[in-house]
């Protein structure tokens, strides 16, 4: 057994435990702020975490830079998902409706 | 591990797509089938069909999705609250029925296939002289290349189906603008639209490319390309062209137009869609760029939908 045969799954339970946090602030959060905030801040670490894994998993750097590629476009679209979804629950409890 | 891995995919896909058929809420149910969409690709993915399970979730989840919460739009926009009324039963029972039917019929299709046909062997043998390494590019440019260049066509009659919707004061104007203009989070959908655009090109550029010898290609790409055209629609960084833009209508034809004049100049050397020897890849690799701009164009404005007047809103 070599360091990257504990790091791996170590890290990947890491990831599970922050998706794990992440499903659990959705479903017990009161209001939609929280529950995004959970949602998109809780999983991305988790999908972070599960990409290191998958990274020292490979062990090339011609495939941690790809996997760090996906990694970044998953914030850029959680994070660009989050504001929209934000604002428009924002406006929406403004005006009072729940659409 | 495996088989654990592959039974709770498996019950996750029914679970998901019996979710999406029983919601009553329209877009919970759309929701749900976006979700089916990716675990079937989990499935491809699981069975090494990579080619498949990117354009299972590139088309199957993230188009289709797309164009079902539009759908949505438009319908509510229009004054349809999208409640199914009761169905009689001798409808529920005849569409029972002809689903049993038809996935009994699949299925007896997929178990006549024996396990040991060896259809990739034969391929794998046939693919040395083609100068690429991915035999699903293989079997889609160069074995079953008429199909293919069929699919091309199809996709075009598509589009001419959606545009022949326009009314005649709406033809050839532009189609409807997808940007969230007076909506509050419209800089944010700018910003993502700016940054994604340029990026879908570069992706798409490099799928074709890896596309000869990984998975990837044309379908793919196109999709790739796509969706960066949407998004930047919905964002309001670009806007779409009128139905008779000249640009518009060389990008919506360059693709089947490359693909037919490379097979028609087959004949020459003796047969419909006959690549030169030595030149495989070269004519492959010109055509699958060609195609991939062309599909991407096309399900971009097959999605944005028919054109509309000036001044009114889809």
């Amino acid at each position: 057994m070599t360091l990257t045969d504990y790091l791996v799954p170590a890290l990947l339970y890491v990831g599970v435990f922050f998706y794990a946090a992440g499903s659990l602030g959705l479903l017990r959060f009161q209001d939609a702020e929280s529950r995004l905030h959970a949602l998109t801040k809780a999983d991305n670490v988790g999908l972070g975490f599960v990409a290191l894994a998958a990274a020292l998993h490979w062990g090339s750097v011609a495939a941690a830079v790809k996997i760090a590629a996906v990694w970044l476009f998953a914030l850029m679209a959680a994070g660009a998902t989050a504001q929209l979804m934000a604002r428009r629950a924002k406006t929406s409890a403004e005006r009072g409706s729940d659409e | 591990m495996t088989l654990a891995f592959d039974m709770i995919l498996c019950l996750m896909i029914v679970g998901t797509a019996a979710a999406a058929l029983l919601m009553r809420n329209a877009l919970a149910a759309i929701v749900f089938f976006i979700v089916l969409g990716n675990l079937l690709g989990l499935a491809w993915l699981a069975m090494d069909a990579v080619n498949v399970a990117m354009a299972e979730i590139a088309i199957g989840a993230g188009v289709t999705g797309v164009l079902l919460i539009l759908t949505r739009q438009r319908l509510n926009a229009l004054g349809d609250d999208l409640v199914s009324a009761e169905l009689p039963g001798w409808l529920r029972a005849g569409a029972l029925l002809a689903c049993a039917g038809f996935t009994a019929m699949v299925g007896s299709a997929v178990m006549s296939v024996p396990p040991a046909d060896d259809l990739g062997g034969s391929i794998a043998a046939l693919m040395p002289g083609l100068g690429i390494e991915n035999p699903v590019t293989g079997v889609l440019l160069a074995f079953r290349a008429y199909d293919t260049l069929l699919e091309a066509f199809v996709l075009l009659g598509a589009l001419i189906a959606v545009w022949s919707l326009a009314p005649r004061v709406a033809w050839p104007h532009a189609p409807a603008a997808l940007a969230l203009a007076e909506y509050e989070g419209h800089d944010v959908a700018a910003a993502f639209g700016r940054l994604l655009l340029p990026l879908a090109l570069i992706l798409a550029v490099y799928l074709v490319w890896a596309g000869s010898d990984l998975p990837g290609g044309a379908f793919q790409a196109g999709t790739v390309l796509a969706g960066g055209l949407i998004i930047a629609a919905i964002g309001g960084v670009i806007s779409w062209p009128r139905a008779d833009d000249f640009y518009l209508r060389v990008a919506l034809v360059l693709g089947p137009a490359v693909f037919l004049i490379i097979g028609a100049a087959g004949i020459a050397l003796g047969r419909f869609l006959f690549y030169p020897p030595g030149f495989e890849k070269a004519f492959i690799v010109a055509i699958e760029y060609g195609l991939a701009l062309s599909i991407g164009a096309t399900l971009a404005l097959q999605l944005a939908g028919p054109p509309v007047a000036p001044g009114r809103k889809g």
